[in-house]
């Protein structure tokens, strides 16, 4: 329970489900931050009170539970080693995979509990064969499958989302004043949890050394300098502060990050577009498909709010070579490649981001981007996307979160 | 029906002291008020504070009744410290309660202070040896020392005496903090000052009286600088109106410690059976504090089980009806490990696997064994769930 209102539903429906409930409030951070105004993470002093309250009003015990050491490993050093290799992580999704549906389920699971319920908004299906598959939640707007997205077979067996077929956001909070929870009108939140002030860019600056290196264009040639590689988005236009304009005097935009030669590489617009990403770091969420080095029609999402676009997807053998520099740390994909090529080019794509496949509703897999190829080349070399090693990669702030 | 073994934290109020409580909140009179209203009040107070001076061994005078065992500690420690300006050196055993290791931090942190932690050695009992060094190193700098007189955690005893008598050797005075203490063990103040204790702290909820009053025993020799300050109540130490109700209830609570060795003698019975039953039912578990029944508080037990979090056990428990403690809290709920384990040099699993037991007036063998009964079970599925920090899929 995060002391947001959705898991105080998510509890008060589980009670009245007939299971036995007990609260737990993850205690991520040894340093929670003070009375902040409204909700704008999961950790604050506040927020412990808030979740307990609700508790308290279920009539359900509560308890606090610390993480906060496996937090700091996984996630949040996570999150700065990859954002300072050049790539875009998605805290939530690793919270979610090696936190909330990793340690506290397995310790759940110790301590006797039989399930671990969220407010999350997805849905879990089981088959025939009583294979659990996870969909979309009926409230599409709302719908977290896509941080979800991670979970595998064994640990959908031991999740539950009470809101997964909930019609809208409105109708959890109308449920929530009617049981009289103190958050009922709680913000949602949106930013990352552990930075308190919303400011991605200020709280990675402080953690990552920047260094000035050359900004490129798409043929090598050096246009400027800049003041750190890392603090650049692809997509980003304004303050590139390149002194000499484009030949075809048309705006220039960020097209890769390269930590390790600590380059911007810049280019025009079309450039951005994209047409294929893959990943070795792949996952399937539920059963796997049978054939999946045989091409199959599906639709991939970029980011949680992202909307899924069609695609064709299939997994590919790749050389050890290719491999050696992505990271593939928590993945099935070893020597394999999962590649996905959208049937629209895609924009604002950066490596590290994760692409969720989906059939229909059903959440097929995730895999965490290592390289996409843009759709537009380059004029004289063709070097039109990244390729394939750890040094061509892009970053971007805006860092999709959800619950 | 649960089973409480938490009378560390706090202990049932009695129903005696409920009584003169409510009874007392229905009379009118502010005890600084000139009128014969105010007056009856402050004959209840002065008696109040008559029979808690007799329980702690001081004059009636030398009580500071305070909002609690924390306020009393933050005047006994700030007070003494900035009464003895400009002295800068204040000696601290390590393992102390929060409510002393975080104001001499903030004494630190804003007022120049310089916060000496003096070893504790494997059964938490402080090194009378280096007390004697750190003293004899400049003297003359020194503010103050503080102790508890008994650990709150693994109720291993201190020799306060011996400490006051190294620490007036060379004029400075000496605070305890006897929250943990009060009630289990006797508490002669006069004796104490004479050995040279300047100011002693308590609390009432740890007797059987009420929340919210602690007291502070002042010799009427020591100085201290206010916390408060306001209307000039209680010898100018501590301003703001007195709380007539408590400080009944509390004297009832007081009063009721007369009986002491009796209740302290069936509870260290109720103790040993604990001790024994549970190192017979989980081998691995490690009991800390001094065993000399003389040298540690009678009602508290406290183990270690390697390789399980304290809050485990303590969920575990509390789900079979059983409400024990880690020890240890803050505000927020995040379990800490044990400072007190880790200062008497204990490792960090150690310290992480930390449950603290105690026994009180209303517990019986029964309860014992219900703890006794449900343990076993607790402590496999928390060895099964081990640490916080183990890495997930393993």
């Amino acid at each position: 329970m995060s002391g947001g209102v959705d898991s105080a539903v998510a509890a008060a429906r589980m009670v009245e489900a007939g299971h036995e409930v007990v609260g737990v409030h993850l205690a991520l951070s040894r340093m929670p931050g003070t009375l902040r105004t409204g909700s704008r993470g999961c950790c604050t002093v506040e927020d412990s009170m808030d979740a307990q309250r609700a508790a308290n009003i279920i009539g359900i015990p509560y308890y606090v539970w610390d993480f906060s050491e496996r937090f700091k490993l996984d996630v949040v050093d996570d999150f700065i080693a990859e954002y300072a290799a050049g790539r875009t992580p998605n805290p939530c999704m690793r919270c979610n995979e090696r936190i909330k549906f990793a340690a506290l389920l397995e310790k759940a699971l110790d301590l006797g509990f039989d399930a671990v319920a969220t407010g999350h908004y997805a849905t879990i299906v089981t088959d025939a064969d009583g294979n659990r598959e996870l969909h979309r939640a009926s409230a599409w707007a709302k719908d977290q499958s896509y941080v979800l997205g991670v979970l595998t077979q064994e640990q959908l067996a031991h999740s539950m989302f009470p809101l997964g077929a909930t019609p809208s956001k409105a109708e959890v909070r109308a449920e929530a004043a009617e049981r009289g929870f103190s958050v009922a009108n709680k913000p949602d939140s949106y930013d990352i949890c552990f930075i308190p002030d919303g400011d991605t860019r200020g709280w990675l600056a402080e953690r990552v050394a920047p260094a000035t290196g050359d900004i490129l264009d798409r043929e090598g040639n050096t246009l400027g300098r800049h003041e750190g590689a890392a603090a650049f988005t692809v997509g980003q236009r304004k303050g590139l502060q390149i002194g000499t304009p484009a030949a075809d005097g048309k705006p220039r935009f960020v097209l890769e990050v390269r930590p390790i030669s600590n380059t911007v590489v810049v280019g025009p617009k079309e450039a951005l577009a994209i047409k294929e990403i893959a990943g070795t770091s792949f996952t399937w969420c539920g059963v796997a498909p049978a054939h999946p080095d045989i091409a199959f029609e599906c639709h991939v999402q970029i980011r949680a709010h992202a909307d899924p676009v069609p695609a064709v997807a299939r997994v590919v053998a790749v050389s050890a070579d290719s491999t050696a520099e992505t990271s593939a740390s928590h993945g099935t994909g070893a020597g394999t490649e999962l590649v996905i090529t959208p049937a629209e080019s895609l924009t604002g794509v950066a490596p590290g981001q994760t692409a969720v496949v989906y059939i229909g509703t059903r959440v097929l897999g995730q895999c965490t981007i290592d390289r996409t190829v843009s759709a537009v080349s380059a004029d004289s070399d063709g070097a039109g996307g990244t390729d394939g090693s750890a040094d061509s990669v892009s970053a971007d702030s805006t860092v999709a979160v959800d619950a | 029906m649960a089973v409480y073994l938490d009378h560390a934290a706090t202990t049932p109020m009695l129903p005696a002291a409920i009584e003169a409580y409510v009874r007392a909140l229905a009379v009118v009179g502010n005890p600084a008020s000139v009128h014969s209203q105010g007056q009856n009040a402050k004959r209840m107070l002065e008696e109040a504070r008559e029979q808690v001076a007799a329980s702690l061994g001081c004059d009636p005078i030398e009580v500071v009744f305070t909002s609690g065992g924390t306020e009393a500690i933050n005047l006994g420690v700030k007070g003494l410290f900035w009464a003895r300006q400009p002295r800068t050196r204040i000696l601290v055993p390590g393992g102390e309660h929060h409510a002393t290791v975080d104001t001499v931090e903030w004494l630190e942190r804003h007022e120049g202070a310089v916060v000496e932690w003096l070893p504790l050695d494997a059964l938490g009992r402080i090194d009378l040896a280096a007390v004697a060094a750190a003293i004899a190193a400049n003297p003359d700098d020194i503010a103050l020392v503080t102790l508890l007189s008994a650990n709150n955690e693994v109720g291993t005893l201190q020799p306060v005496a011996e400490v006051a008598a190294l620490a007036a050797s060379r004029g400075i005075p000496v605070h305890v903090d006897a929250v943990a203490a009060y009630g289990h063990v006797p508490i002669d103040f006069h004796a104490l000052s004479r050995a040279g204790v300047a100011a002693l702290s308590v609390s009432a909820h740890k007797i059987g009286g009420p929340v919210g009053i602690g007291a502070l025993a002042l010799s009427r020799r020591a100085t201290v600088e206010p916390l408060l300050h306001g209307g000039g109540q209680q010898r100018q130490v501590r301003s703001g109106t007195q709380d007539v109700a408590a400080a009944v209830a509390f004297a009832v609570a007081a009063n009721a410690l007369q009986d002491l060795s009796l209740e302290n003698a069936r509870v260290a019975e109720l103790r040993e059976r604990l001790v024994a039953g549970v190192s017979a039912s989980v081998p691995s578990a490690v009991v800390n504090g001094d065993p000399t029944p003389e040298n540690r508080l009678p009602g508290t037990a406290h183990f270690s089980f390697p390789g399980c979090e304290g809050d485990s056990l303590l969920f575990l428990l509390d789900v079979a009806g059983i409400s024990v403690s880690t020890g240890s809290a803050c505000q927020a709920g995040v379990p800490e490990p044990s400072h007190v384990l880790r200062a008497m040099g204990r490792s960090e699993v150690e310290a992480r696997g930390a449950l603290r037991i105690t026994l009180g007036r209303s517990n019986t063998v029964a309860d014992v064994d219900a703890l006794l009964a449900a343990l076993p079970a607790a402590h496999a599925r928390a060895a099964k769930a081990g640490l916080a920090d183990r890495v997930p899929g393993r």
